[in-house]
């Protein structure tokens, strides 16, 4: 899919005016948070549970390439095979040959944020392969041509009318006048209509959660039991992943999967959690007689070692995207890419570029509850920041934006003009902002004051106010500074 | 491809600032797999004794829509599964999966259920398999492919029936690991008992795990349409254990 993230300002405009949208997410913005909650509530040991988490990531991406070829060799001695691939291109490449292999036209897919952001669908499309999207919420935004808006529900973006919409429009078939007004009626529609699928494809795609270097099996993650139908009925078996999956054993998996369902869904456990291993073996009665794993780089290995390491540890829960107050008011089609919310905003420049993607990491108030939520504790935040810096550094922001803040950046090493002209900001505004407690509309401020409301300053600066508790308990206030 | 290969390993190391481990690291990263030592298990089942344990197994489970029902012994099983059929007004109908352990069922005690024992095929709608073990810290059944028990019995029908017995409940995945890994082992195992599933085969590599282990925690279920819970999204509607309150078999 081809990045929309420059114009996230545009974007997100959109989404605030789109009633639908805000309907929908104003059911998210309560819904998860408190299922998350109310399952972390119950077991106790979950903050250290996340530190232990946090441990196992950095452990591996210490050494990731001793897990990555301990994981093929297992792969390998189990009958699988794997694929490496550097870019987008080479990963959609070797999911073409393997179809091509095995003569396939129709290929079922599990859902898949890294098949997302290789733009599989399209790839095989163009090359005459008919791709199935299975996970209910990825077959509603197929239908709507449409990328996904959340990396664990991706029609959140969408009410039950949109979606009997879609349904209407592509299962001509099926009786014109039937009852599709309810979840339940759209959920058995979408078994009926995909069951025959699932039975005729030749190949299933589905992405990973973890791969365990211990024994070469990789880990999916499911409610819906589409990944598995996905992956037990066609010949053929691809996993396509991102390197910094890898676990070392079962015992690390057990640990994360212990945080994902709850920091996800809320849930004690999904459903359905998958262990596969190598293709069908002698005796068995099904299961696929290959199995590929594609595993992608795409510019993860660069993130190694540096400031922006600590987001290879992401499990894709989606919490920090359900705690976001920024994507609970824009929505993720407003990231203009594959991966929105806090997660995005940091993955997103490091994989499309900064100069694409620069808004995202701006888009945050700071607030940190994404941080406060993460099951791996990535302080995206401060990763935030770090792209900010860069975006400076190589002059991508404005020249308003950049003459503005050298500007402040000067008088701020002046501390006596700092403090003279701060003091006298704060007593004009607090004077003017006296009646209404705050502002409508302020000169060189409208960039703020167009969407929102301006709190007028107390008319007293912080260090005045400071200097003055310092010197009523008798302490010279810059002793202490 | 190999040179993709080479380009991504060298990257990492690169990033790293180091170039490949040196052999005493390598030992050491290999003996941490080798010991696949434990992390913290949460407390909720590990200090239960089996009956508490098997509680908590039944009130994780009905939490999450699985149907549990208590039966005395292997011969209570047929009139369960009957019972159970005509409760739901399901067909007397289903397909068992061919392992011996399953052998042991007097289905004969219920002459009127059409049993045929196979993989599931596309107008299955009721299934039952045996599993290979319970887990009660989220009332999750473990279940593992073999030639005794092909996975399409778990996800095709409407209607997945499991067997379990007390013996099976675990309290943690890793008591389930462990678990895995004794089939897995060249030491020769213990003959099956009903309701064990997935004996280890010939075919499998010595230390490997099956094809497929699947970790299932309530019947199929869906959040995608307004965050409305529907269960029977794509695998079963209908997930219901009948539990074998019997003696627990001796486990090493």
């Amino acid at each position: 899919m081809q990045p929309t993230s420059h114009s996230f300002p545009a974007n997100a405009r959109a989404g605030l005016a789109d009633p639908v949208l805000q309907t929908a997410l104003g059911l998210a913005r309560t819904g998860f948070p408190q299922r998350r909650q109310e399952a972390i509530a119950r077991l106790p040991e979950f903050e250290e549970l996340r530190d232990e988490g946090r441990a196992i990531k950095d452990h591996v991406l210490a050494y990731l390439d001793f897990y990555l070829e301990r994981y093929e060799q297992n792969v390998t001695a189990s009958g699988g095979r794997v694929h490496w691939a550097r870019n987008a291109e080479e990963a959609r490449a070797a999911i073409l040959d393997i179809c091509r292999a095995a003569n396939a036209t129709i290929v079922t897919k599990g859902k898949s944020m890294v098949a997302e952001e290789i733009a599989l669908n399209d790839h095989l499309e163009a090359n005459g392969i008919t791709p199935v999207e299975t996970d209910l919420g990825e077959y509603i935004i197929q239908l709507r041509h449409e990328p996904p808006s959340h990396i664990i529900a991706p029609a959140i973006h969408l009410m039950k009318e949109q979606v009997a919409d879609a349904f209407r429009a592509a299962h001509t078939e099926l009786d014109p006048a039937r009852t599709l007004t309810d979840p339940r009626a759209l959920c058995d529609e979408a078994r009926t209509v995909l069951r025959p699928r699932f039975l005729a494809a030749d190949v299933g795609i589905t992405g990973a959660n973890f791969l365990v270097a211990e024994t070469g099996s990789s880990i999916i993650v499911t409610n819906e039991g589409n990944g598995d139908l996905t992956q037990i009925l066609p010949r053929v078996h691809i996993v396509i992943t991102g390197i910094e999956k890898i676990v070392p054993t079962l015992e690390d998996a057990a640990t994360l999967l212990r945080l994902l369902a709850r920091s996800a869904t809320g849930q004690e456990f999904s459903s359905y959690t998958t262990l596969s291993t190598g293709p069908r073996r002698a005796g068995d009665l099904d299961g696929p007689e290959e199995y590929h794993v594609v595993l992608l780089d795409n510019g993860r290995s660069a993130l190694l070692g540096g400031e922006f390491q600590d987001m290879l540890r992401c499990l894709r829960c989606a919490a920090c995207l359900n705690h976001c107050p920024v994507y609970a008011a824009v929505g993720g089609h407003a990231y203009g890419w594959v991966y929105p919310g806090p997660m995005g905003a940091v993955l997103t420049p490091a994989l499309v570029g900064v100069h694409e993607a620069g808004h995202l990491p701006n888009a945050s108030t700071f607030c940190g509850r994404c941080e406060s939520v993460c099951p791996v504790k990535i302080p995206l935040p401060k990763i935030m920041r770090h792209w900010r810096e860069r975006e400076f550094a190589q002059r991508l922001s404005p020249p308003v934006y950049r003459t503005g803040l050298r500007l402040w950046a000067w008088v701020a090493r002046q501390p006596p003009l700092y403090h003279a002209l701060a003091g006298i900001a704060s007593r004009v505004l607090g004077w003017a902002g006296l009646y209404r407690g705050r502002f409508r509309s302020l000169p060189l401020a409208q960039g703020w004051t167009a969407v929102r409301d301006l709190p007028a300053p107390q008319g007293r600066s912080f260090h005045s106010l400071w200097a003055e508790q310092q010197r009523r308990i008798g302490k010279s206030p810059r002793a202490q500074s | 491809m190999s040179a993709a290969r080479d380009d991504i390993l060298g990257g990492i190391r690169r990033a790293l600032w180091r170039g490949s481990l040196p052999p005493d690291k390598t030992a050491e990263l290999t003996g941490r797999i080798a010991a696949h030592r434990r992390n913290l298990v949460p407390a909720r089942a590990a200090a239960l004794d089996p009956a508490a344990r098997a509680d908590l197994f039944v009130a994780m489970a009905e939490e999450v829509q699985t149907s549990v029902a208590r039966v005395a012994s292997d011969a209570d099983i047929p009139a369960e599964v009957a019972r159970y059929l005509a409760a739901e007004n399901l067909p007397a109908e289903l397909v068992v999966a061919p392992d011996p352990g399953l052998d042991a069922i007097p289905w004969e005690l219920r002459p009127l259920l059409q049993i045929h024992r196979g993989r599931a095929e596309a107008q299955d709608a009721v299934s039952l398999t045996p599993c290979l073990a319970g887990i009660a810290e989220t009332g999750t059944l473990m279940l593992a492919s073999g030639a005794g028990t092909p996975t399409t019995l778990n996800f095709l029908p409407d209607t997945h029936i499991v067997v379990l017995h007390a013996g099976q409940i675990v309290a943690s995945y890793e008591d389930g690991w462990d678990l895995l890994r004794a089939r897995a082992s060249p030491t020769p195992a213990p003959p099956p008992r009903a309701g064990e599933g997935g004996s280890p085969q010939s075919g499998d590599r010595v230390g490997a795990l099956p094809r497929t282990v699947n970790l299932i925690t309530g019947p199929s279920r869906t959040g995608d349409i307004e965050q409305r819970i529907q269960l029977g999204a794509h695998g079963p509607r209908r997930l219901h254990i009948v539990l074998v309150d019997d003696a627990p078999p001796a486990k090493g």
